[in-house]
């Protein structure tokens, strides 16, 4: 199913007889995991290891009178019980702003919550015992005495004046607000049709199979911090780790073995993850945290809980003249840090109509403080919200106008040849194929005889709709996102790969591994480059003492970045071997090659000498060699993309659904995408990143809602009441592949962890409005609940 | 989410087990299949002092026909239901409404006793007893107790067992010539308790009802058998009596608010499912349609 676009010139280095690049090969560390030897951290066993409880606010705001803890301190097996005023003296606190971010503000936040909790479940106290059940135990022994003040929980009242300021040294409510105003709104209004809508947005969580997990080991003889925790970015949590702890970077060491899944939630800095650390300075001993479910729910960060007035201005001729939004968010009473709760409203203004040619958009975006958890990113940042607004906006304008919702498309999307070009947001698009996608998707879902098929079931009382919505995905982002902030946060990423003296590939690489298949990605394009076998590529990720500086896994960079990385040093090393095999062998490199572990001639394919008889030499007999030659069979190469800020991608989505209009239940039949992502390195990790990013999309448009009361309690935090997509509401999801490879590198991967999640909610709520169409019913929030559903239909 | 330390004791006959219970009391717990009872403790919702396991009490097994009698142990579990032949010949709505119990691993652990002594207002096996006029079977210090399922469930988590009784059995009629069954249940995701639903037990001679148990669940605070039945039996059933049966139905029923839906909702809902038992027990496609609106 995949069209390719390929870049012009001759055979790249990817192109090689035994390449790996665009193969279904199975994960390396498949057997390991399957076979249970995973490690953890959750697993995780040190000598004197003691475990952490929080005791966490049951108010969303609430000044602290006391913790009277004396009993709970006498109990069998607890260590100790420290208040955020004790830990104080180990761990300073921090502000999560970004320059870049012009006027974002926030408040101090600490470890553990001094004199005021601000959300229900922000710690107020740790309980650090033998075991974690002697710690809840203990727990249940702790009183404290709460003033409760008055929680701030609707985003719409937050900026009025009468509203009480969360934190008065801030002046207001609001955290960060912004305009953009491109071509000529106003004018282009005139002579246009104009539709408007609110669109509304649940909060909802990434909800991972493991919880975050944190073991901190100071030791003090060392004076070093050894941090073993699920992160997404084990540089990151290095830097700043040091940074409060008063430390140097070298102090600390962040080793991140495997991870059950992050979606965006373990790329942040977490104040009990922070509390643990300096716990285990405090207490000098390790420290292990593992938070449950209940605490996961009110802690991980929340995201999307935006209302956004959307407008569009079409002409009959189904020309969109207009976008303008007016985005509002709730982010909690802290800006997340280091990465801030700004982006994804900064995202959305960046994102909305920017598939189309429209060239006159305006936007307003204002992010404000409340008393619930923290909001921040979470897999496909902003997307999921830019898209359903533009998408739903597009299928408004074409319902106006009375034309078919693909034509409008068609009449719109930025044609294929247009590139280089840039939006009205100012975002650089380098290579795009939304109308390639558009074809390939029409073509794979049979749209005519499905709208034939709608048709006719219409006639006999069944409800079924089509809904379609193209986006564009931020990718491989270089300093742009976060450095140029001021956020010690790498753009970059680099890989060491070395030769060992039986011919295998040890290699050493700063992006990590939370189940999307890094290891493997990286593996097939080392062994590719280098014309070795992948059983004999050994993959380290996740320590930031033996791996090279960099980034990590989000922001869909791992492939494209830290891909590039491996080729690039897989290909020095690979001249590297070739020079020395030249010499050794008497030729030239240029007449050498390496393919299936062994030098080859080039011209005939001669076998000449295999790699670990190289290796042999190189190690152990390097008096035979020529004089002079000093063999390296080690080679380091880094990676940012500089040219462009992002490698943007591209896509659609369909989904074909059953609306039953008496009890507002909605039936996924199918769900249809086409996305292009540049070289695909496995097509069969592609895809399940595409489907499993559909399938979080999808529990946004249906399920997936964390429920506050306006006391600013949430009411469902556990998996009863909060609803994950389950498979047997899932339809089946049909993948597409459109390739227009990035020049800015050799290896042209553009990410693709993201595209799932950034259109389905957006195709769902098209579709959901499509098949209630004869009802004149129009939803624009989600998630679509039978009671939303049935509440539009006026049948309660 | 650790539960708080407890004793534990496996009981090793009915008779111990109903000796442990009299002599802790309300302190202790009793272990069946273990699905509400455990999340409860480890979320300390729950810290009983011991929990007695009647796992291991074979006499509490085993799906039996006595005469017209489906007599169903205690500790049958979910996965047994689905499975059994006696219970598909003879009370096939056990076998659809488990289908709606949860997930296989939740239906391999969770017993008929466990569901019926919890309780739950939103479960189906409760519903499914009072449609059946199944009889609960208990035993305690006093000897045997047979309760009316009509009798048993008494509020949220309440029923007419004492602390210490012990859930024995059910009894159900085998059904008998023209008997017909509904199960239907709306749940925004397969598994998840209802947010409305019906298990309904009818006879049904010559297109009409001559006999209909309507078990709602997931409707108040306990399962209800509806009085609005009684309108549609020995009638002939048009759109406008389905009409007067739904509006009965409406103000008989005393839903709660929740997350998933207003009282408003669940009373509509359970006037969709009405219409539509109505229309399959009778096969009478029209009569879903209901009145227009």
């Amino acid at each position: 199913m995949t069209v390719t676009r390929p870049l012009a010139g001759t055979l790249s280095v990817l192109d090689r007889p035994n390449s790996y690049i665009g193969k279904t090969v199975p994960r390396p560390n498949l057997d390991r995991l399957l076979q249970g030897r995973g490690q953890y951290v959750s697993d995780l066993e040190l000598p004197r290891m003691a475990h952490v409880v929080f005791l966490r606010s049951p108010y969303a705001h609430a000044k602290i009178v006391a913790i009277d803890a004396d009993v709970a301190k006498r109990m069998s097996g607890v260590i100790a019980i420290v208040t955020g005023r004790e830990l104080e003296a180990v761990i300073t606190p921090w502000v999560g702003v970004l320059s870049h971010l012009k006027g974002l503000k926030s408040a101090p936040q600490h470890a553990i919550a001094v004199d005021r909790a601000c959300w229900q479940g922000e710690a107020v106290a740790a309980i650090v015992a033998t075991s974690r059940a002697a710690a809840e135990d203990a727990m249940e022994h702790i009183s404290a005495d709460y003033e409760e003040l008055e929680a701030i929980t609707d985003m719409r009242t937050a900026l009025d004046p009468a509203t009480h300021v969360i934190h008065p040294s801030l002046g207001d409510n609001l955290a960060f607000e912004r305009t953009l105003n491109a071509g000529d709104v106003d004018r282009a209004l005139l002579g246009s049709e104009v539709v408007e809508a609110d669109f509304v947005f649940g909060r909802h969580t990434g909800v991972t199979l493991e919880p975050r997990a944190v073991v901190a080991d100071w030791n003090a003889a060392e004076a070093r911090l050894t941090i073993y925790q699920g992160t997404q970015a084990p540089h990151m949590v290095q830097n700043i780790a040091a940074l409060h702890l008063g430390l140097r970077e070298a102090q600390v060491r962040v080793i991140c073995k495997d991870v059950g899944g992050s979606f965006g939630i373990k790329v942040h800095i977490y104040a009990d993850e922070m509390a643990t650390y300096a716990l285990s300075k405090l207490l000098r001993r390790p420290i292990k945290f593992v938070a449950d479910r209940v605490e996961s729910f009110n802690t991980d960060i929340h995201a999307r809980d935006h209302r956004c007035r959307g407008r569009i201005g079409v002409r009959p001729d189904g020309t969109i003249t207009v976008f303008e939004i007016d985005d509002l968010t709730g982010i909690g009473p802290y800006s997340m840090y280091p990465r801030t709760s700004a982006i994804e409203a900064n995202q959305v203004v960046n994102l909305v109509g920017g598939p189309y040619v429209t060239p006159n958009y305006r936007a307003r975006a204002r992010v404000v403080f409340q008393n619930k958890n923290v909001m921040c990113q979470y897999r496909a940042v902003g997307h999921p919200i830019a898209c359903s607004v533009t998408e739903g906006l597009v299928d408004l304008a074409a319902a106006k106008i009375g034309m078919d919702p693909v034509e409008i498309r068609r009449r719109n999307l930025i044609a294929d040849d247009a590139y280089p070009c840039a939006s009205p947001s100012g975002m650089k698009f380098e290579q795009l194929s939304h109308h390639a996608s558009l074809a390939k998707l029409l073509q794979m879902m049979d749209y005519d005889a499905l709208r034939a098929e709608q048709a006719a079931l219409r006639a006999r009382n069944v409800h079924r709709g089509i809904g379609i919505a193209s986006f564009i995905e931020v990718t491989n982002p270089s300093a742009a996102f976060y450095g140029v902030g001021g956020a010690k946060i790498s753009s970059q990423d680099g890989v060491a790969v070395r030769l060992d003296a039986q011919g295998s590939v040890i290699c050493q690489t700063s992006i990590t591994e939370q189940g999307q298949g890094s290891e493997s990605s990286t593996a097939q394009i080392v062994g590719s480059v280098l014309g070795v076998s992948m059983d004999r590529v050994r993959v380290t990720l996740g320590d930031t003492d033996n791996t090279p500086y960099g980034g990590g896994t989000w922001a869909s960079r791992g492939a494209g970045i830290g891909g590039e990385a491996a080729l690039q040093a897989a290909k020095a090393l690979r001249q590297n071997i070739l020079d020395l095999a030249a010499a050794i062998l008497q030729s030239t490199p240029a007449e050498l090659d390496i393919v299936n572990n062994s030098i080859i001639n080039a011209g005939d394919g001669a076998p000449r000498m295999e790699l670990n008889e190289l290796a042999r030499i190189v190690y152990f007999r390097p008096d035979t060699l020529p004089p002079g030659i000093q063999p390296e069979l080690m080679a380091t190469r880094h990676f940012v993309p500089r040219q462009y800020p992002f490698a943007f991608t591209n896509g659609i989505q369909a989904s074909w659904l059953e609306v039953d209009p008496e009890t507002g239940l909605v039936t996924l039949l199918k769900h249809w995408v086409v996305e292009d992502c540049g070289t695909i390195i496995n097509p069969q990790l592609v895809d399940e990143q595409i489907r499993g990013g559909v399938v979080q999309g999808l529990g946004a448009a249906l399920f997936e809602k964390c429920v506050y009361d306006e006391r600013g309690q949430l009411t469902n935090a556990n998996m009863a009441d909060y609803l994950v997509p389950m498979s047997g509401e899932m339809p089946d999801i049909d993948i597409g592949h459109v390739v227009s490879p990035t020049r800015e590198s050799e290896l042209g991967a553009k990410g693709a962890g993201e595209a799932g999640t950034a259109g389905a909610a957006a195709a769902v709520a098209n579709a959901v409005n499509d098949a209630l169409r004869p009802f004149g019913t129009i939803i624009t929030e989600i998630p679509l609940t039978p009671q939303v559903i049935l509440t539009a239909l006026g049948r309660i | 989410m650790k539960a708080a330390a407890f004793a534990y004791a496996r009981a090793t006959s009915v008779v111990n087990a109903l000796e442990l219970l009299a002599a802790h009391g309300d302190k202790a717990k009793v272990l069946s299949g273990g699905q509400s009872l455990m999340p409860a403790m480890n979320l300390r919702l729950l810290s009983p002092d011991i929990l007695v396991d009647i796992g291991g009490l074979a006499e509490l097994r085993g799906i039996a026909v006595r005469g017209d009698v489906l007599v169903v142990g205690a500790l049958t579990r979910h996965v047994d239901l689905l499975g059994s032949p006696e219970i598909a010949l003879h009370a096939p709505l056990l076998r659809d409404a488990v289908a709606h119990v949860a997930h296989p691993a939740i239906r391999n652990r969770g017993t008929i006793g466990g569901s019926l002594a919890h309780a739950d207002p939103a479960s189906e096996l409760p519903a499914c007893v009072l449609a059946l006029d199944a009889t609960i079977v208990v035993r305690g210090p006093a000897g045997e107790r047979r309760i009316a399922a009509t009798e048993f469930f008494k509020g949220i988590y309440e029923t007419a067992l004492s602390p210490d009784e012990l859930l024995v059995a059910v009894e159900v009629p085998v059904a008998g010539q023209g008997v017909a069954f509904f199960f239907q249940e709306y749940a925004r995701r397969h598994g998840d308790y209802a947010i409305v639903g019906l298990a309904a037990c009818a006879v049904v001679a010559a297109g009409s009802f001559s006999d209909l148990r309507l078990g709602f669940f997931a409707v108040g605070d306990r399962p209800v058998l509806a009085a609005a039945a009684g309108k549609l039996i020995n009638a002939s059933v048009t759109p406008a009596l389905l009409a007067e049966a739904t509006a009965a139905l409406a103000d008989e029923l005393d839903p709660q608010e929740d997350q998933q839906a207003t009282a408003a909702m669940r009373r509509h809902l359970a006037a969709v499912l009405l219409r539509r038992c109505a229309a399959a027990l009778l096969a009478r496609p029209e009569l879903e349609k209901g009145a227009t609106r």
